[in-house]
């Protein structure tokens, strides 16, 4: 069973959730897929962009809950586990992958689904779309990275309501607390997230990795050691072949031509 | 090409492993090569410092175990092997460990032998022997409790598992965290502006350094004062003050 479909063309992965009549929410086998696909995209240099969509009518509902039926005379679960194995690697490989990744949010996006999603570098959603903490009305707390993204994303006030109340979260809303890049009308994400993932897929890929990394240091970094970063980063994208394609083409007065080296 | 390139940068040594296929494993082979290198430089008055460095993605990923495996109890109490290790450590100039990827076993001993680890934001620090039945048999259980305390040590030791190049900075294995790319250039850096300075007085700061681990706070103060009486004999003394006093650069001459 494919629950998650992947494809490459002209530098652009394409990965789909999907398990439609699950509102794609993970499971086991679902999370290997993910991973497969992630291997490949972070050993495959003429991949030069992520895109993550949902199939359906959702983008992603977190957890599949059948999974976690706890027997009320049984031993407790150990979800710190599943945190551990699946979740975390997820969210650090996304984060470290030096590459943009866009999520085109096309539908509902709650609990891990909706945490997955703003912890992407560029998000996406379509105007029916929603985000749903729901964590707290189960007695957990938000995983896959949510009680980091969500203060960041949202400021501490609206993280803090969002993650307690749990409430749904409006696309637009979001958009205009500044969580999310852009809203567009349903009929027209597949093909806006796909322009950009095409225009990501021809950029400097090398220094579009190396400011992904500094805003993502810059999280946990004094002005101090991310200025010392900033010196570092640059003197490894100066060196780097887009940098003189890049001067060469303005100097030029013609279209650069980068090959994300 | 030869398992251990030695290159020359001004007054800097380095020293790069290159055992690739390997992982760069400290064979008996490349550890004699290794003092070979470090004691013909202790005696060359060109050579100031010197940087141990592993290439971008890998220092030295331990010993090498067909050579172990080879050993019973007899060959192993016979073993030159700790007489390699202590020729390497009686190097008597800056040592800086310049590491990327994999420091782990003994290419983790070697890095915490030298007096400055700068990593890489690749690095690992690990003493993984416990999971092969043995433990930490150059220095490892003694020099890792000493730089990052006995928890952290103790975890590391008897668990096998390795830490981060920011994790190991914290703890104090580590001077500096570089991106991998540039984790020999600032080593080189480093490793220069420490051999901008007088020989003679690197020498005797590096004795202290050593000494402090090695005997009680009121001895080491007083070896620490009789190396500082026995710079004040030198000529570098002299030029060094000099030079600071007439705010010109100091021209050391080793003596």
């Amino acid at each position: 069973m494919e629950f998650i479909l992947c494809q490459v063309e002209n530098g652009v992965m394409t990965l789909t959730l999907n398990r439609p009549e699950r509102l794609n929410s993970f499971n086991d086998v679902m999370h290997q897929q993910l991973a497969d696909c992630l291997k490949q995209a972070e050993r495959d240099e003429t991949i030069r962009c992520l895109l993550i969509t949902g199939a359906g009518r959702g983008f992603c509902a977190g957890q599949d809950l059948n999974d976690r039926n706890v027997d009320p005379n049984g031993p407790a679960p150990d979800l710190g586990m599943s945190v551990e194995t699946f979740y975390n690697p997820l969210v650090r490989r996304l984060a470290a992958l030096p590459k943009p990744v866009i999520c085109a949010v096309n539908g509902v996006a709650a609990g891990a689904g909706a945490t997955l999603a703003l912890g992407c570098d560029m998000v996406i959603a379509a105007r029916s779309a929603t985000f749903v903490m729901a964590f707290s009305r189960l007695g957990l707390v938000p995983d896959c990275g949510g009680t980091w993204f969500l203060p960041r994303v949202a400021g501490r006030a609206r993280a803090m309501g969002l993650a307690l109340l749990g409430e749904k979260l409006s696309a637009e809303q979001a958009q205009a607390w500044g969580m999310i890049w852009q809203v567009v009308e349903d009929e027209r994400l597949s093909a806006t997230a796909q322009q950009l993932a095409q225009h990501f897929a021809s950029q400097p890929t090398f220094g579009l990795g190396l400011i992904k990394q500094a805003i993502n240091a810059a999280e946990t970094n004094t002005l101090d050691a991310q200025l010392d970063l900033e010196r570092d980063y640059q003197r490894l994208a100066g060196r780097s072949d887009d940098y003189r394609e890049g001067v060469s083409a303005f100097l030029g007065k013609r279209a650069p031509n980068f090959t994300g080296k | 090409m030869s398992e251990l390139i030695i290159t020359r940068h001004g007054r800097v040594l380095q020293l790069t492993l290159n055992r690739p296929a390997a992982r760069n494993a400290l064979n008996n082979a490349l550890l004699e090569q290794i003092a070979g290198a470090l004691e013909a430089a202790a005696v060359d008055n060109g050579v100031s410092t010197c940087v141990i460095y592993g290439g971008e993605r890998c220092f030295a990923a331990g010993a090498d175990l067909n050579e172990m495996a080879e050993k019973d109890l007899p060959a192993t109490l016979n073993d030159v092997r700790p007489q390699l290790w202590a020729r390497i450590n009686a190097f008597n100039k800056p040592l800086i460990a310049a590491v990327n990827g994999f420091a782990l076993g003994a290419g983790c001993e070697l890095a915490l032998l030298c007096d400055v680890v700068i990593a890489g934001d690749n690095a690992r620090f690990g003493l993984p022997e416990i999971t092969l039945g043995i433990m930490p048999g150059a220095g490892g259980t003694q020099r890792l409790i000493r730089c990052v305390g006995k928890s952290l040590a103790s975890r590391m030791i008897l668990t096998g598992e390795s830490i981060t190049g920011r994790q190991a900075q914290r703890a104090g294995l580590v001077s500096d965290v570089f991106p991998a790319a540039l984790t020999l250039e600032y080593a080189l850096k480093q490793a220069a502006l420490m051999a901008r300075h007088s020989p003679l007085a690197l020498q005797a700061a590096k004795q202290a350094l050593r000494q402090s681990q090695e005997v009680a706070l009121q001895a080491g103060l007083a070896q620490e004062r009789q190396l500082f009486t026995l710079l004040a004999a030198t000529e570098d003394r002299r030029e060094g003050i000099d030079a600071f006093l007439q705010k010109r650069t100091p021209d050391f001459k080793g003596r």
